[in-house]
């Protein structure tokens, strides 16, 4: 059995499953947030009745993060919502903008968006912030109502988005249907070349096999290249696999996930006992290919999918309006970092936004010195809008006022996952999908830019 | 259980995602809530972009649109797990999606909600086909018919799906079935 199989049939209490197979599987958690959540409750209360209690209080994780810097009355709502659930079910993982439990949500807007006005539980983007606050575990199954749930596989687990009526079942039982995807096969290669991130990796993928080249199937991603590349890189990796259709992404184990995992749900009070799968000898995949990480380039994906792969350096004539930073994608500590090695000491020539995935990453970022300047200092000294109330702002668009959102028909150049038309906002508006160096150097010439060119 | 859908298509072409289907801006209005659900319906397809799909889908003002039958290309519904989508597109009052191809997600939405049939064709009848014109689908017998022409056409069984959907969903599906109690 492929990974994915063998969690899906331990999950399934089987001895084994096979691609097309429906089995019934048993979540270890579900996690939902502000825009599907609401849905997600509504559904669980119709159906299960107004004074049922959820399967377990200890697997449902609630993380406010799509749209909550906005004066919008109904997002604010939202999150209301959901802390009125949290107190009536007694959820002990629930990550709220503000601290008093009693409280309602209102965003000031005349503090205006740059500065926090978040509470000390608020965790940010709930893809980033699920591993950070000790959420993910190998070997698990973990549902999300959102599509890029499966940036966890980074952590040798399976993890795929639902919709509310999905996840409103798995709230009242604790259990879902599935169809075992059929396992692709990514064996990864060599290392990253200066300027080539892991973003590159995924876009490079997607451009191979179309933006619906995985639909209905898992991304299995091994081999030494995989091994040598960090969590995050992982994550970043895992995060894409929606954008081809994927229905999951995975990971080996190996001791990067332990340490990491291990360090999280200690540092967290989380579950700590977990048990990983390893690869079998024999798999059947339904594609197989080998990358070697050291040929990859600089890449984008080009208005208007993300499978529209073009090399950053082919693209000298693209000109562009806008720079955006963040997401779970690429919106993690170690995205910030090399975006601002490329930055140092230059200024940008377009609106450039910077958006942190998760609170914890805006202290990295203010906290990790450069000659004594901080890395946030740094980014705002070039000219970047630095925000430290993190979410997933501007990559989904959200309400009008939502900060990098595009009101206009802008290009943009952006280190975000998805760039259908729309996505971010002016339905007219063009989004190229760029690895964070990337979006720094075209940052700095206003036309998409291949960041070699600015390797110190 | 009404097996035949009759009336004016809406024909769109490949990769239609969440985003075109309902704008992330209206993901505030919450689906289980009555009156949120009804205004869901009146922002469906709003995401197209006006440039390449010049008729709307539902004219301004209105909640409901005159299109009970969206046409599409391949990878329809790719994108987020929104299932605001499906209930955008139900509640505005289509009842029938036949496309190439769906987005996984999607596709399990559409049936979990009960919302919409989702019926994968053989042909390319994004092409074969214009916003406006009457067909008529019978999804007992899995053929859609052109009624300018009387051309027939044929899309996939829906196979597991029909009672579900025919049901109204997972839920009183799995009620019907015994998997959950009544």
């Amino acid at each position: 059995m492929t990974l994915t199989e063998k969690i899906l049939a331990r999950a399934a209490d089987k001895p084994n499953v096979q691609a097309g197979e429906n089995v019934w599987v048993k979540a270890d958690i579900l996690m939902t947030h502000d825009v599907c959540g609401p849905g997600t409750i509504g559904v669980f209360k119709r159906e299960f009745g107004a004074t049922a209690k959820v399967w377990d209080r200890k697997k449902i994780v609630i993380i406010p993060d799509h749209y909550i810097f906005t004066a919008d009355s109904m997002s604010n709502r939202n999150v209301d919502i959901l802390r009125e659930f949290v107190k009536e079910q007694g959820l002990p993982y629930f990550y709220d903008v503000i601290d008093d439990p009693d409280g309602k949500w209102v965003f000031d807007a005349t503090q205006g968006l740059l500065k926090k006005q978040y509470g000390a539980n608020f965790a940010g983007v709930c893809h980033t912030a699920l591993p950070q606050k000790g959420h993910t575990r190998p070997g698990e199954i973990l549902f999300g109502t959102d599509s890029h749930t499966c940036m966890a596989g980074a952590f040798n687990q399976f993890a795929t988005g639902i919709g509310n009526t999905d996840a409103g079942f798995v709230m009242g039982t604790g259990r879902l249907l599935l169809k075992v995807p059929e396992t692709m096969h990514f064996r990864l290669e060599g290392e990253l070349r200066p300027g080539v991130m892991a973003k590159d990796i995924i876009l490079h993928c997607i451009g191979e096999i179309g933006f619906d080249g995985a639909t209905y199937r898992a991304l299995q991603f091994d081999g030494p290249g995989a091994t040598s590349l960090s969590m995050d890189d992982r994550m970043t990796v895992a995060n894409m696999a929606i954008e081809a259709g994927g229905k999951n992404a995975i990971f080996e184990f190996d001791a990067k996930t332990q340490a990491f995992v291990d360090q999280r749900c200690r540092a967290n009070g989380t579950k700590e006992n977990y048990e990983p799968v390893e690869r079998d000898s024999e798999e059947r995949f339904v594609y197989e290919t080998t990358i070697d990480l050291s040929r990859l380039e600089p890449t984008v994906a080009c208005h208007p999918d993300p499978g529209r792969r073009k090399l950053a350096k082919e693209m000298p004539d693209t000109k562009l309006d806008r720079a955006y930073m963040g997401s779970c994608t690429g919106g993690k500590t170690s995205d910030f970092l090399e975006f601002a090695r490329i930055l140092r000491g230059k200024k940008v020539i377009i609106d450039t936004f910077g958006v942190p995935a998760t609170p914890e990453i805006v202290r990295d970022l203010q906290t990790t010195l450069w000659d004594d300047t901080s890395v946030w200092d740094i980014l705002v000294n070039a000219g970047v809008k630095m925000t430290e109330n993190a979410s997933c702002s501007a990559c989904l668009g959200g309400p009008v006022d939502t900060f990098g959102r595009m009101n206009t028909p802008l290009k943009c150049i952006s280190a975000t996952n998805r760039n259908f038309p729309g996505r971010m906002g002016h339905k007219e508006s063009q989004v190229f999908l760029a690895s964070p160096a990337t979006v720094a150097a075209s940052a700095l010439t206003g036309h998409i830019t291949d960041p070699r060119d600015y390797l110190g | 259980m009404q097996s035949v859908f009759h009336g004016p298509v809406y024909v769109v072409k490949d990769n239609i995602d969440t985003d075109q289907i309902i704008p992330a801006q209206y993901l505030t209005l919450v689906p289980t809530i009555a009156d949120e659900y009804e205004k869901l319906g009146s922002y469906a397809m709003c995401g197209l972009p006006d440039s390449l799909y010049p008729t709307r889908f539902v004219e301004s003002g209105q909640l409901d649109s005159r299109f009970p039958i969206i046409v599409g290309g391949r990878n329809f519904g790719c994108g987020s797990s929104r299932e605001h989508a499906p209930i955008a597109l139900g509640s505005a009052g289509t009842r029938i999606v036949i496309a190439e191809s769906f987005a996984r997600i999607f596709f399990r939405n559409s049936v979990a909600t009960g919302e919409l049939y989702p019926c994968e064709c053989t042909d390319r009848l994004c092409e074969a086909l214009e916003t406006g014109e009457t067909i008529s689908v019978d999804i007992d017998a899995c053929t859609i018919t052109q009624a300018g022409t009387g051309k027939v056409f044929s899309f996939k069984p829906l196979g597991e799906v029909r009672p579900v959907v025919d049901a109204g969903g997972l839920f009183n599906f799995a009620r019907k079935a015994g998997m959950i109690p009544a």
